[in-house]
């Protein structure tokens, strides 16, 4: 989808300012935002993609005013209410109006060390050749979609060369809608400075997103 | 009076968007702990799990074994994610670890333009800048600004390569090890090893640094 999460070569950024000592958490209200939104997902049944399509899939102006763990609290509830797991009475009561819907299970402090050990891993068996080798060509398509992409706005259309050969994994256009994994071959694609930006592109830079197979057509 | 009284009410402003933000957690912890979705004590193992455990410090252990066994090292670069697990680092948000090698020709600086994507095993949680617009906007596209921002300058000679990390693979730059420091122990040279020299945003300490 397009949006403001989108940011890359946007120009309305101004200097990164780096934080000297800066602590894990700025509040204890992000350190239970975050437990929380780590903790739900055994319960909650979402994956990744679902997760950060519920976190983009907002207004402009709403993304770009609240801070980054405000955007997960935002997402986190999104997703339980979509599931029925909480209801927004219940946010603002503060306790439990509805009845308990079942889930199939929740994170045990015995299992936060082998769940974290553990993560995610996206490589999948592939079912199918690879249709770009390192070297080719390769042009990032012109796509538009509504829904969760992880092709950002500044590489399409643009010509790059397949760098590196990742492996086949998780398709996140398809796992975010909960159309299943459907595993895809995914490319280190890099685009030269001048091919992005043109000829105001500082000398001698490359830039390379990673890229599943069907973002790219031969070029 | 009216400094004051401006300052005053900018405070309460702070302090109630603070609270509103921290009311609604507490009101969801407590709606989701009495449902029985999630058990506050995994909640604390979970945040002690990442103030205390998982931190930048893994990732300059994993670069100054690299800088001082070249087997090691090779590995590393072949294939990140089994070498990083020898330390004993390894799953959520690193499950699949690259590791690009920094030359005098050739700076590495890792972003992730879309969200927030970092090697946490090696690295730990981001920093808020990372997060940032900023720099979520800018490094793909004025790189050297970038630097300039954290108050460096690279070579001429050196050109910058940018890792955008789009997809589940995680980016650990691997610095160049600083001169005079020939025969130092892991121990040492991990001290030299910055959190933002393993983004591409800053370089190793020097020896006379950490002396």
């Amino acid at each position: 989808m397009e949006g403001a999460h989108d940011m890359g070569g946007v120009k309305w950024s101004g200097p990164v300012q780096p934080e000297p000592n800066e602590p894990m958490f700025h509040a204890e209200w992000e350190r239970r935002a975050f437990a929380i939104t780590l903790a739900m997902g055994m319960p909650g049944g979402w994956n990744i993609d679902m997760s950060r399509f519920a976190r983009e899939d907002r207004p402009p102006e709403d993304y770009l005013s609240k801070s980054y763990y405000q955007i997960w609290l935002a997402g986190l509830e999104r997703l339980m209410l979509e599931r029925g797991l909480i209801a927004p009475d219940e946010i603002e009561a503060g306790k439990p109006l509805h009845p308990v819907k079942p889930v199939a299970k929740t994170l045990t402090p015995g299992d936060v060390a082998r769940v974290l050990h553990r993560g995610g891993p996206t490589e999948r068996e592939a079912k199918a050749p690879a249709r770009f080798a390192t070297g080719d060509r390769v042009r990032a398509k012109m796509i538009h979609p509504p829904t969760h992409t992880r092709l950002p706005r500044y590489v399409r259309g643009h010509v790059g060369i397949v760098e590196r050969v990742l492996g086949c994994h998780v398709f996140p256009d398809s796992n975010a809608t909960g159309a299943g994994e459907n595993p895809q071959w995914l490319y280190t694609v890099t685009f030269d400075g001048g091919e992005l930006w043109g000829e105001a592109s500082e000398p001698g830079l490359k830039v390379s997103v990673d890229a599943w197979e069907p973002y790219l057509e031969p070029a | 009076m009216t400094d004051h009284d401006h300052d005053h009410h900018h405070h309460d402003h702070d302090h109630s968007e603070l609270s509103d933000t921290e009311l609604r957690v507490r009101a969801l912890e407590t709606v989701l702990t009495e449902k029985g979705y999630v058990d506050p004590a995994a909640l604390d193992l979970l945040i002690q799990t990442y103030e205390t455990k998982v931190g930048p410090r893994n990732g300059a252990r994993v670069v100054a074994r690299a800088w001082a066994d070249p087997a090691y090292r090779a590995r590393l670069l072949k294939d990140g994610t089994p070498a990083i697990s020898e330390l004993g680092y390894a799953g959520r948000q690193g499950e699949h670890i690259v590791t690009l090698e920094n030359t005098p020709a050739l700076h590495n600086m890792v972003v992730c333009t879309l969200c927030s994507c970092y090697p946490w095993p090696v690295l730990g949680l981001p920093p808020v800048w990372y997060k940032s617009a900023p720099y979520r906007s800018k490094a793909v596209k004025d790189p050297r600004g970038v630097l300039r921002d954290f108050g460096f300058e690279l070579p001429e000679g050196t050109n910058i390569r940018v890792w955008d990390s789009t997809a589940e693979i995680r980016y650990l730059v691997l610095p160049l090890r600083p001169s005079g420091t020939d025969g130092w122990s892991e121990e040492r040279l991990a001290e030299l090893v910055t959190r933002d020299s393993m983004i591409g945003t800053g370089l190793p300490k020097q020896p006379h640094e950490v002396a």
